[in-house]
């Protein structure tokens, strides 16, 4: 019979906390940079020109369709080979997790734009607003507070996904635990322990998308 | 030149979608300070003509002019640059059927957003001129309220005062009082009557008969991509020529009366 021990668990309290912190700091950035990406590969997606439209699609579904613990390996070993670009783990696993969330961003960011009335745009034209204007003032936020919900849930998912790159020896959360686990020979409580804190982070994060997409529909 | 110059005069205008061919050699003048009702069945080309007056649906073939701009189309047509359409556009006021109001923003964010970001006035001039135009259609004490707590006539005199804040030298308006109930139909044509009393040039899409007879100083009458009758509103209404424009306003209880006993 197993002797669950959670009390060794205390003398890594520090190793955790510094993991959580760049498990939180590789998040946030990962979001920032995938929703840029996502953000130009949308308009890309919309734009009426077909090189654009083609590189934007391609670079989407290449993304989307591979699994992100091979994209993050290939961004660090591969790269520097093929295209002599050496990077750091920390700079091949920004890379690879902002492109792969950006692919889904951008789906997301396409979807809503499309989504708000021909008519928002047909006026914004006629009240003479360039384009680029229109979409930046009229268009946006419209699509932006339409797409909120779409838009944390996939960062939710981007937050597990920050787990993988402890292949690549990057100090988070989840690496943390390997070593605590390594070092106390007590895996269970360990990980157990990590899975907690995700949860932690996430449940409330689920619910409050969860309330905000009924007040969204509601106000519909 | 003649004292009263046209404002808007189109020429040869043609404008096809894929197979469908919607406008047929439209050639149309509008005074300045007119007033030109355009009336016609249904998919005779009417929202499509009053769109390519401000160029939200752009021609084939043909000229149009407003005010001092010209633009040509056909095989010679120039690339049309993105900033001068809309430094054309904003000349041109433009109000829908289904008002367009952007629901995120007030009622006065409405009427201000252009000036401020296309003509780039500056905000407070333009909260004043806004205020000004919302007093017009009588919404001055709505300017805090979102589009979507106004009733449909209300959010239409706001859209009539959003298009009227850029100072257009034009206004367009396709079918806007369509989509509204009976009882707010009134308040709207209000708002446009008052326009054309103050001189406004005005191309006015409707199925509102005796509106378009009382503030219409022409009608042109149109029927699958043609202009099929044009005159002077209340001869047209009245005593149309054409059968085709005679069997159109027949469907209209009032003026199908009229028509019977005007005809000796
Ligand atoms: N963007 C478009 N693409 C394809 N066909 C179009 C487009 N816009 C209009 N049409 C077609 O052109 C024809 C004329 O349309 P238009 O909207 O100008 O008619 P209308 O006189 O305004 O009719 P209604 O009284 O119903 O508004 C219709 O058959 C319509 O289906
Ligand atoms: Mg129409």
């Amino acid at each position: 019979m197993y002797e669950w021990d959670f009390s060794i668990l205390w003398g890594y309290r520090w190793l955790f906390l510094q993991g959580l912190g760049v498990t939180v700091a590789f998040t946030a950035a990962t979001i920032a940079g995938g929703l840029t990406i996502g953000m130009t590969a949308a308009i890309c997606l919309l734009s009426r020109f077909r090189i654009l439209r083609g590189i934007a699609l391609g670079f989407i579904e290449i993304f989307r369709c591979t699994p992100v613990l091979v994209q993050l390996i290939w961004c660090y070993y591969a790269l520097p080979m093929i295209a002599g670009i050496e990077m750091t783990p920390i700079t091949a696993s920004l890379l690879a997790l902002s492109c792969y969330g950006g692919s889904f961003y951008a789906e997301i960011i396409r979807g809503g734009i499309v989504s708000i009335d021909v008519g928002q745009s047909e006026a914004a034209s006629a009240l003479g607003m360039p384009p680029g204007l229109a979409m930046r003032r009229i268009i946006l936020p419209q699509a932006l507070r339409r797409m909120l919900p779409a838009l944390m849930n996939q960062s939710i998912l981007q937050f597990k996904n920050t787990s993988l790159v402890s292949v690549l020896a990057v100090p988070d959360l989840v690496y943390q635990g390997q070593i605590a686990a390594h070092d106390s020979f007590r895996p269970l409580e360990t990980y157990t322990a990590v899975a907690v804190a995700y949860f932690a982070i996430l449940f409330p994060l689920t619910l409050y998308v969860r309330s905000r997409e009924r007040r969204l529909g509601a106000a519909r | 030149m003649t004292a009263k110059a046209s404002m808007i005069e189109i020429a040869r205008l043609r404008k096809r979608f894929g197979q469908l061919e919607v406008l047929k050699d439209i050639n149309l003048q509008v005074e300045q300070g007119g007033v030109v009702a355009l009336l016609g069945p249904s998919g005779s080309g009417k929202s499509t003509l009053l769109r390519c007056m401000n160029l939200l649906v752009h021609p084939d073939d043909g000229t149009i002019r407003v005010g001092e701009t010209t633009f040509r189309f056909g095989r010679s047509m120039e690339q049309l640059k993105a900033k001068s359409l809309a430094a054309f556009r904003s000349r041109t006021g433009m109000v829908f059927q289904s008002f367009n109001l952007f629901p995120h923003m007030s009622v006065l964010g409405n009427v201000i957003e252009a000036p401020i970001h296309v003509k780039g006035l500056d905000r407070k001039i333009a909260i004043d001129q806004a205020m000004a135009q919302l007093e017009k259609v009588g919404l001055a004490d709505r300017a805090a309220q979102m589009p979507d707590t106004l009733s449909g006539g209300q959010k239409q005199r706001v859209a009539i005062a959003r298009a009227l804040a850029m100072e257009p030298e034009v206004m367009l308006f396709d079918e806007v009082t369509s989509a509204l109930d009976p009882e707010l139909v009134g308040e709207v044509l209000q708002a446009i009557q008052k326009l054309a009393a103050d001189g406004m040039t005005m191309v006015i899409v409707t199925h509102e008969i005796p509106f378009a007879r009382d503030v219409a100083d022409r009608v042109v009458f149109m029927r699958d991509g043609y202009v099929v009758e044009e005159g002077p509103a209340r001869e047209v209404i009245d005593t149309p020529r054409m059968d085709a424009t005679r069997t159109f306003l027949s469907h209209f209880h009032r003026v199908g009366d009229r028509t019977s006993t005007a005809t000796p």
